[in-house]
């Protein structure tokens, strides 16, 4: 009897406790002192374990920035690796506070999944890749061909779509994970592979036996804004995260880098000093602390410094810049003014 | 003192009779309501945790997505499937793919499994040996592992079409699985159907005239010649009285691929392959115990009435076996089935696939799985359902 | 000397002639039993040596990275296993601090190896569980004694798959006990309460039971509070686990004469006394080969929880298998992680069996 009314007990204290906490995400969190974040633990670049088990990519540096703006610190962060069909139910559960797994920004996961998706972080679109020796040159040829592909992605969507309006024939290989998918292509199980020209890049470079056997299509089938997402319900996380990404590529765009930056601190311009919290406001205005973005430079770096980190120059992936350079340099990449 | 213990509590007891909580009749049926209040209570508790969740996270609820477009296409079907087709067509196509792996698993891992069950019983001490090596390999590693090894197995080791494996005529094994022809559609072929039909009820007929007149006259009737006959020969007199259409369609290479004949897409072999030497492993087990649950005695009584081999195991061995061998068999079987869910590792496209599909595409999880749990209960009760009955028939008659 | 000398070829020839008497009796006694037996033979011969020169002679055991490994052989590329194996087995949990998971594993290894001894059946080897259990969560949890707090999270590799096997067995038994009791009850509320359960679980794949877990769970419970992935995958796969064993124990209850209730019922025992002192010994003890068994599959099974990203054994391998330097080598990997499942269930079965034949033994004297 006791016992029963013990866990009755229980039930009725977590059940309080939780709906003190629903929509405070913010609150949440900085109780908590963590931030709890969804990734990918299996896409080279993006996320994934290296062999000491750390966790690196550009999506899990996305997160650093987040938590480093709310805690101070990158390392106050929780991952919870996710497959794609969980990431949504998770985020939406409370069990992630913000998802940051190469997921793309659409409209039916914003309105009917109840999620808000931050800036992109990463601009893709889907191509394919074929082998040379095939002599295809373009995505219209592949009529009657094998195409592999990940399940239950917008990719997966996108091909069916495309297929469709060009009245190709088509037979999808459906493989949930990525290394079987990709093992699939390079063996000849599939004529074609189509994920994100991102992804086909690195895959071309890192994966295939000789990548010069092998070609990008030059059609890109779709638009793939990678971007993390939050769940509706509190504005002010929600403002964070996105001012957190922004700061990146502010940053990028001032020249300020994870080496300059303390040396920035003395600089004179006044947009700059405002950027790194010498002339207070922005901070307070967030509800952050005041050296919110320098903390985020100074411990995570700018969006060039990640972005070539991870799948850039310095890293296995070696893609370009593309789409996703600053503005100025003829990318998408562009920040409103922090003030 | 043990027993003085006992006395104390016994006498305890009575003399607490007259209390109304003591009665066992009381407290079962308070203890039932109690149970009864604290389930009905925590689903109800839970559906309310569920309702207002879903609602705030504006997930929509019920089965009306069943109708929507889909909007993915699947790459392995056996009915007309498109992505403007609904989920409702999704799901019966990833039904269907299920049933298929199933039912060809059941037959392939049955005949593996016998074989290698009586291997077990071989007087040829390798022979022997080679089976419970195979026996203690695939029982002792996991079902999930072993599929991904022998999917990447098919990538690695087959070679592309071009240069397909070529085991048999117009049989190609490439790593885009296995082409093998088959008979081309002809309005003729129908009445070879009746016709087979006609070979098996006539067969079974035949057998039953058979026992009355053995049980009457003792007289044996060559059941197994007569059936073959009428089972394959009457099909094969009505292909040549129909004039003999009976054409190939023959996998040919056609630009990317095979075109023609039919085939198994690898992951559908990976699949398959899996099942089917996994769980005849397990078959191979009861098939020997059941063989060895026979007793020598049996066997020899029935040489020393004068049978002969064959009728002995028919008559003796085999009727006994089986007794022994088809419950275990049978939830070999389920098994089997519910392992066919694994698929979704390796993706071929099963009920459970296009489940995952469709909650990662609406969010509505309760309604998919619900719909994976139904089908599998569905599926599971009716079989045990089958079993009791035929249980019930075979049990040895009360002694 | 001299008798030795004219001992030894004498026992050789000796050797030699039963070997070829054996041979003649067990693999040349027919026509057929000999071309079996060359067939066969001669198989099993060539595949272990396709593997032999795969796995050994051709084989490269250090390399930088894949692609020194494949220039360096055309074998398999053991270099991989040597770079990734600590991730493997322990995956996410941190780097310096490994060395607390591998004590745990030889504690777990060390008591389940102990508690396959019968004559270790005592009171002493369950506060022994007791005792490990609670240091194993010690090293595991940390945050005292100066250990480094790990979360649950990052338990991974080989330690989650022992984990979540081992006390799903522990959890998942007492819950079958109570269910094999409530299946064979006379309140007919609990009667159908646990056969429907049981019924249930059992009529399902333990995939969807874990989706169930993984996705379904989160929305029935309130908002903002959550249950840690671990936890759910251990609910999962207890409740499934249970609902088979509660099958076995009713095996053992039903197989117990009638006698024993009615003598314990004369002998005017409360239910609980009866069932905790005559019934249940007796009836587990019937069933305890079957239990075995089961334990066997469930330790396979959790490497399904792998399909819910949970980093057991099975997605360590995979998440390793993703490195960009070290891509392609699944054979490699999957022997690796094939070899130590297969060591641990052919242990487990083939403890079954002896135990088996030392039951029965015990039967028919």
């Amino acid at each position: 009897m006791k016992r029963i009314l013990a866990s009755a007990v229980l039930t009725l204290a977590l059940g309080t406790a939780a709906t003190a906490e629903a929509g405070q995400t913010l609150d949440n969190i900085k109780s908590k002192g963590v931030l709890t974040c969804g990734v990918n633990d299996k896409t080279a670049g993006f996320g994934a374990a290296d062999s000491a088990g750390k966790y690196a990519g550009l999506d899990i540096d996305v997160c650093r920035a987040v938590a480093t703006a709310i805690l101070g610190s990158p390392d106050k962060i929780k991952f919870v690796p996710l497959s794609a069909p969980q990431r949504f139910t998770a985020l939406q559960s409370g069990e992630v506070d913000i998802l940051s797994r190469n997921t793309t920004w659409t409209l039916g996961r914003e309105a009917q999944l109840g999620l808000l998706f931050g800036p992109t972080v990463f601009y893709d679109g889907q191509g394919f890749l074929v082998k040379k020796s095939a002599n295809i040159k373009s995505a219209k040829q592949l009529s009657g061909a094998t195409v592999c592909v990940q399940p239950g992605t917008t990719t997966e969507l996108n091909l069916a779509d495309y297929f469709r309006a060009n009245k190709l024939e088509l037979k999808p290989v459906v493989i949930e994970n990525l290394d079987e998918v990709e093992n699939a292509f390079f063996t000849g199980r599939c004529d074609a592979y189509t994920t994100d020209s991102s992804g086909l890049a690195s895959t071309r470079v890192s994966k295939a036996p000789k990548p010069d056997d092998y070609v990008i299509l030059p059609e890109l089938i779709s638009k793939e804004p990678l971007a993390p997402a939050v769940r509706q319900g509190d504005d002010q996380f929600y403002d964070i995260m996105r001012w957190s990404v922004f700061a990146l590529l502010q940053a990028e765009e001032k020249g300020i880098t994870s080496k300059n930056v303390d040396a920035m601190l003395k600089s004179d311009d006044p947009d700059i000093k405002r950027f790194l919290g010498v002339t207070e406001g922005n901070g307070k205005s967030l509800g952050v602390d005041e050296k919110w973005a320098y903390n985020i430079i100074k411990n995570v770096g700018n969006y060039g410094e990640i972005f070539e980190r991870n799948v850039g120059k310095g890293s296995p992936l070696k893609l370009e810049r593309g789409l996703n350079d600053l503005w100025t340099t003829g990318g998408l990449m562009y920040a409103p003014p922090a003030r | 003192m043990a027993t003085s213990g006992v006395a104390d509590r016994g006498s305890t007891e009575r003399s607490s009779d007259t209390k109304i909580w003591n009665n066992p009749t009381v407290r079962g049926v308070f203890w039932q309501i109690v149970l009864i209040v604290a389930v009905l209570g925590s689903a109800a508790y839970l559906a309310s945790n569920a309702i207002d969740n879903l609602a705030r996270q504006h997930i929509a609820s019920g089965f009306g997505f069943l109708n929507r477009e889909s909007g993915f296409d699947i790459s392995e079907k056996l009915v007309q499937y498109e992505p403007s087709d609904t989920y409702r067509d999704a799901f019966l196509v990833g039904l269907l793919n299920t049933f298929e792996v199933a039912g060809l698993g059941v037959v392939l891992a049955t005949i593996l499994g016998t074989l290698i069950g009586v291997a077990r019983l071989s007087p040829n001490w390798l022979l022997r040996k080679l089976a419970q090596c195979y026996v203690e390999l695939w029982r002792n590693l996991p079902l999930l592992l072993q599929l991904f090894f022998w999917y990447a197995l098919l990538h690695v080791a087959a070679p592309g079409p071009r240069d397909a494996w070529n085991p048999l005529p117009d049989v190609f094994i490439s790593n885009r699985g296995l082409m093998f022809p088959t008979p081309s559609a002809d309005p003729s072929h129908k009445f070879i159907w009746i016709a087979f039909f006609v070979g098996v009820v006539a067969s079974i007929g035949l057998d039953w005239w058979g026992r009355k007149r053995q049980e009457a006259t003792g007289k044996p009737f060559p059941i197994l010649a007569a059936s073959a006959a009428l089972i394959i020969g009457l099909p094969v007199l009505v292909l040549l009285a129909t004039g003999a259409h009976m054409t190939l369609d023959k996998p040919v290479m056609q630009g990317f691929n095979f075109a023609g004949g039919s085939s198994f897409s690898p992951e559908l072999t990976a699949l398959l392959i899996g099942l089917v030497v996994y769980t005849a492993s397990y078959i191979a087990e009861i098939v020997r115990s059941g063989i060895l649950a026979v007793s020598h005695g049996q066997t020899e009584a029935a040489g020393a009435l004068g049978l002969q081999r064959g009728l002995v195991l028919r008559l003796i061995v085999l009727p006994q076996a089986l007794r022994v061998i088809i419950p275990p068999m049978t939830s070999q079987y389920l098994n089997l089935t519910k392992n066919s869910t694994l698929a979704v590792a390796i993706g071929f496209p099963d009920l459970v696939f296009v489940a995952q599909t469709q909650i990662n595409q609406t969010g509505q999880a309760i309604e998919g799985i619900g719909i994976i749990m139904a089908t599998y209960l569905a599926i599971s009760l009716s079989i045990s359902l089958l079993m009791n009955i035929y249980n019930a028939r075979i049990a040895l008659k009360g002694r | 000397m001299a008798t030795a000398t004219t001992m030894l070829p004498a026992s050789g020839s000796n050797g030699l002639q039963r070997f070829g008497l054996w041979a003649r009796a067990n693999l040349f006694n027919s026509v057929g039993n000999s071309i079996i037996t060359v067939l066969f033979g001669a198989l099993a011969l060539w595949v272990a040596w396709s593997i032999f020169k795969w796995g050994v002679i051709d084989a490269v055991f250090v390399a930088p990275n894949m692609r020194a490994c494949q220039t360096a052989g055309t074998g398999a590329c053991w270099a991989f296993v040597g770079e990734k194996w600590r991730f493997i087995l322990f995956g996410r949990y941190p780097y310096e601090e490994q060395w607390r998971t591998a004590i745990v594993l030889v504690l777990l290894f060390g008591m389940t190896g102990a508690s396959f001894v019968p004559k270790l059946w005592r009171r002493e080897t369950a506060y022994a569980w007791v005792a490990v259990l609670i240091i194993s969560g010690v090293l595991m949890w940390g945050g005292v004694l100066g250990l480094v707090p790990v979360e649950s999270d990052l338990w991974s590799g080989l330690p989650l798959t022992m984990i979540l096997s081992l006390l799903s067995m522990i959890f998942g038994f007492i819950l079958a006990v109570f269910l094999a009791l409530g299946r064979r009850s006379n309140l007919p509320v609990v009667k159908l309460i646990c056969t429907a359960f049981i019924e249930i679980m059992r009529g399902v794949p333990l995939i969807t039971i874990l989706f169930m877990a993984s996705l379904m769970l989160p929305l029935f419970l309130p908002p903002g509070f959550s249950v840690s992935k671990v936890l759910r995958a251990l609910i999962a796969i207890t409740m499934f686990l249970a609902a088979y064993q509660a099958e076995d124990i009713r095996a053992g209850l039903m197989a117990l004469p009638k006698g024993q209730f009615e003598a314990a019922d004369a002998l005017g025992l409360s239910y609980w006394r009866k069932t905790k002192s005559i019934v249940l010994p007796q009836a587990i003890t019937i069933v305890i080969p079957p239990l075995v068994g089961n334990l066997i599959g469930n330790f396979k099974n959790t490497s399904l929880v792998s399909i819910i990203s949970l980093l057991d054994l099975m997605n360590t391998t995979q998440v390793a298998l993703v490195d960009p330097n070290w891509r392609g080598l699944t054979s490699e990997a999957y022997l690796f992680l094939g070899a130590i499942y297969f060591v641990a269930c052919f242990a487990m079965s083939r403890y079954s069996q002896w135990l088996e034949v030392l039951l029965n033994k015990g039967k028919r004297r």
